[in-house]
């Protein structure tokens, strides 16, 4: 009896050991891999008072880019129209001279927004749903959940596809009600970042800056920040960005909102990895 | 006047009841009575009906608990997924083991089907428990979201209840009344306690998949979630018989591959040949009911992503190419490990018979296809790479490499994997028999010509049209790529039912006479199903991005944001170890139950 619970008792320590083993390499593919959070979207207020064209426009290119997840179909992989790389202003021209175009728009800025809040008003040809013969748009309406983008955020997608290519601004900037937008970045709503890196990407600065080799050009380029700024005035261009402006960046462009958004160890870990660049 | 049997009694069940549901359902024409009421027809007609809007929870409606309140939920729900894929599956598999064994008059068939309900009735008690604290810490947890949940289904949850005491019922007399109603006619009263388990429990899965569906592609229900349709349409979204069907044929899958661990155990720690050669042959068919019920899995879950781009192609793009993509890294390692495991196990099981020294040949080029496949299927396509990575490569994809990252070359991997994995499961069968008909050698041709067929289409259709046309043709292509296969398994279970029905066993097989090593494989399967489980578990809520019912309610409680694949990972390991503790915990009683403690005299003399 004695050897043969010996004997079970060995199986168990091997099999248990072989699965064991097997979790743990399943696990550490998991983590080897890029890690990515899927942040919701927050809230934040648009200072109509302090709004150009320039950030109408560069909040209608962020939207386009973020909430409006409009390059998760329209990107160089075929889903949909690429139409980052396509001149959106000719092309709505020749659209609405199509005989296909059975749309009410007259003229370009309504014809973009028709094609927000209306997608099956003109489908492009090959890329209609399945079986709907062109006649019917995978494109979410844009104005609808799960996006609900506000006119106002409409609007700044017109005016963001609008300029792109050097055209004309026609859409009128915002005046009245305070527009609600949204950024992809987490703020309040997600658990603080554990790391520099993590801040970074959870509130998007590589958006706009370029951060250890890759991000965006609208802010200024962060390599090699700490030959120009110290820690306080990175503290400060964080939390207080217009209060000192990079030499040929518009004032408004950074959201105002990090003191409110970033935990204070948050803050502390994006100054000390910027200090590294 | 023939006496009615137990046996006609069953047909006429089955029929009746079969008609009954079609009938009622609307399936046989004629107007369904779920929809006797229709939405419309009752916002006309009943304007005191008020139409409530879903509500929309605040952060301060979600109980703080100081610990995630998503973690708790995420490790009760799947174990509560775990114990009821299993006790589920088991009967259906269980009841077609008693079937075979009535047909073949073979004791053993009964009295394996027998140990394998011992298993199911112990992990039920355990599925109950961990479905009763899944409702507690729900309703404690997300109170908002489960009163909006009680108002939709209403009293469908009652219904669920009665199907709850229903199937444990059955499931006991199926079980208790094993002995008591085993031969002769009554053993037909005892299948059909069988059916009526299966089908209860059946139900039951289908009633609560319609919740998890409903949260991610809402029906019934206005744009603001105002309830408007009657519960069979609420029931009836886009995604639900797509998830039925591919939790179904999961189920069986991840059953057979746990009463297999269990077989497995039971070999190794086998002290005599008669007690080997039981757990072999059952630690056979229960790899045999995996992996048979694993190879259609995937064109389950291709129907269930094309009904996903269907209703939201933001949503399937979510899944499959954003945020979510880099998990299907990971669910490349873990189908991989199966289909390697089960091959390695069809392989070493070939030693029980000499008659598979003829196939050995075979056995290195399947090897060699199934690796090179699992490491095709597992190239990723887009790397995040540092400058100088970006400069030595070339570019941001290798050039050779970065092909083999996309869609049409993994459709390739996967389908010659499952054709390989057929033809292994194909040489196995074959080992100890030699077929007899006149017209063996044609047959033998036909399949192989089907084989040939069927691999180059595939390779052709992947190649083709996945790297020289455009993305639609991309997609359309695959489903060519996905009949191929199938008729390679549906024509070799035809050709080879016909060629062997009355085949000489020329070499029989001797069970208990294979490697200790095989008998991990027997643990690599559930392990790696479990985990998988786990991870398409993280990848089919968190389509829903941050809403609690998609476009309808919105999560704002602190973790309403998709997490990251490692932790993702960490977590579902955390719920694997459990379940594995678990397991072992079941397998200990099933196991006590067959111990008798001698009494003291009788051991002392």
């Amino acid at each position: 009896m004695m050897e043969r619970n010996r004997q079970r008792g060995n199986v168990l320590l091997s099999t248990l050991g072989f699965s064991l083993g097997l979790i743990l390499l399943f696990t550490m593919v998991a983590n080897i891999l890029p890690q990515v959070e899927g942040e919701a979207p927050v809230d934040s207020e648009v200072d109509l008072g302090a709004l150009t064209m320039d950030s109408f426009v560069s909040l209608g290119e962020e939207l386009f880019r973020g909430k409006g997840t409009c390059t998760l179909c329209h990107n160089n992989l075929g889903r949909a129209p690429d139409i980052l790389v396509m001149n959106m202003v000719d092309t709505s021209s020749e659209r609405l001279s199509d005989t296909r175009y059975q749309g009410g728009a007259a003229d370009v800025e309504a014809y973009l927004r028709e094609s927000m809040i209306d997608p099956s008003g003109y489908v492009v040809a090959s890329f209609g749903k399945k079986g709907s013969d062109d006649t019917e748009s995978p494109m979410p309406t844009v104005n609808k959940a799960p996006l609900n983008l506000s006119d106002i955020e409409i609007d700044a997608i017109i005016a963001f596809m609008q300029s792109k290519d050097g055209g004309e601004v026609t859409v009128a900037l915002p005046t009245e009600a305070p527009a609600v937008a949204e950024e992809s970045a987490a703020g309040g709503g997600a658990a603080p970042a554990e790391s520099g890196e993590a801040a970074i990407a959870k509130y998007g600065c590589s958006a706009c800056h370029l951060i250890s080799g890759s991000g965006g050009d609208l802010g200024p380029d962060l390599s090699g920040i700490a030959a120009r700024l110290d820690a306080q005035q990175l503290q400060q261009a964080i939390t207080e960005p217009n209060a000192v402006i990079a030499e040929g960046f518009a004032v408004g462009l950074m959201p105002t909102d990090f003191a409110n958004k970033m935990t204070v160890s948050e803050l502390k870990m994006v100054v000390d990895l910027l200090l590294k660049q | 006047m023939k006496p009615l049997t137990y046996r006609t009694l069953l047909l006429w069940v089955v029929a009746v009841a079969i008609f009954s549901v079609g009938y009622l359902g609307g399936d046989l024409g004629g107007d369904s009575i779920w929809n006797s009421a229709s939405a419309m027809e009752r916002l006309v007609e009943g304007e005191e009906i008020a139409l409530k809007p879903a509500p929309q929870p605040t952060r301060g409606d979600y109980p703080n608990i100081g610990v995630s309140s998503r973690a708790v939920v995420w490790v009760v729900a799947q174990m509560h997924l775990f114990f009821g894929a299993l006790v589920l599956a088991v009967p259906m598999f269980v009841v077609g083991i008693e079937i075979m064994g009535l047909k073949t008059g073979d004791d053993r068939y009964d009295d394996m089907a027998h140990e394998f309900m011992k298993i199911s009735l112990t992990a039920y008690s355990i599925t109950a428990l961990f479905g009763g604290t899944l409702a507690i810490a729900l309703f404690l947890l997300y109170p908002t979201f489960m009163d909006y949940m009680m108002g939709v289904f209403g009293a469908q949850m009652l219904v669920y209840a009665v199907l709850f005491f229903l199937e444990t019922f059955f499931l006991y007399t199926y079980y208790y009344g094993w002995d008591a109603l085993r031969y002769g006619n009554k053993k037909w009263l005892h299948l059909s306690l069988g059916l009526m388990l299966n089908g209860a429990g059946l139900t039951l899965m289908f009633v609560s998949n319609s919740w998890a569906t409903f949260m991610m592609a809402p029906s019934g229900i206005t744009d603001v979630g105002a309830v408007v349709g009657n519960i069979w349409e609420i029931m009836k979204g886009p995604l639900w018989n797509p998830v039925n069907l591919h939790r179904f044929i999961a189920n069986i899958a991840f059953g057979g591959a746990v009463v297999g661990a269990y077989a497995g155990f039971k070999f190794l720690a086998a002290r005599t040949p008669a007690e080997k050669a039981h757990y072999d042959w059952m630690g056979y068919t229960s790899n045999f009911i995996a992996i048979f019920a694993f190879l259609p899995l995937p064109f389950a879950g291709y129907w269930l992503m094309a009904e996903v781009y269907a209703y939201s192609q933001q949503m399937g793009i979510t899944a499959m190419g954003g945020i979510l993509a880099w998990l299907f890294i990971v669910q490349a390692v873990l189908i991989g490990t199966i289909l390697l495991a089960a091959n390695y196990y069809l392989w070493s099981g070939m030693s029980r018979t000499e008659g598979s020294k003829r196939y050995q040949g075979f056995i290195k080029w399947i090897a060699l296809t199934i690796v090179l496949c699992f490491l095709i299927w597992m190239t990723p396509h887009t790397l995040l790479l540092s400058a100088s990575e970006i400069a030595a490569l070339g570019g941001s994809h290798h050039h050779i490499l970065g092909p083999l990252g996309i869609m049409p070359a993994k459709n390739i991997a996967v389908n010659l994997m499952l054709i390989m994995t057929f033809l292994s499961f194909q040489l196995y069968r074959r080992s100890d028999k030699e077929a007899t008909v006149s017209w063996a050698s044609m047959g033998n041709a036909l399949l192989v010509a089907i084989y040939i067929a069927a691999i180059v289409n595939i390779i052709f259709a992947g190649v083709y049209y996945g790297y020289f046309t455009n993305t639609v043709y991309k997609v359309g292509s695959s489903v060519t790529q996905v009949v191929s296969t199938l008729i390679v398994i549906i024509s070799g279970v035809i050709i080879d039912g016909m060629m062997y029905k009355n085949a000489k066993v020329k070499y029989p097989a001797v069970w208990g006479r294979v490697t200790n090593r095989s008998q991990y494989a027997l643990f690599a399967l559930p392990v790696a199903f479990t985990w998988l489980m786990g991870l398409m578990g993280y990848v089919r809520s968190s389509v829903k991005t941050h809403w609690h019912i998609y476009t309808v309610m919105k999560d704002n409680s602190p973790d309403n944001y998709i997490p990251a694949i490692g932790y993702a990972g960490n977590m579902v390991t955390l719920v694997t170890v459990l379940f594995l503790i678990f397991v072992l915990f079941v397998f200990w009683v099933a196991n006590l139950s067959q111990q008798k403690q001698v009494k003291p005299q009788e051991a002392e003399a």
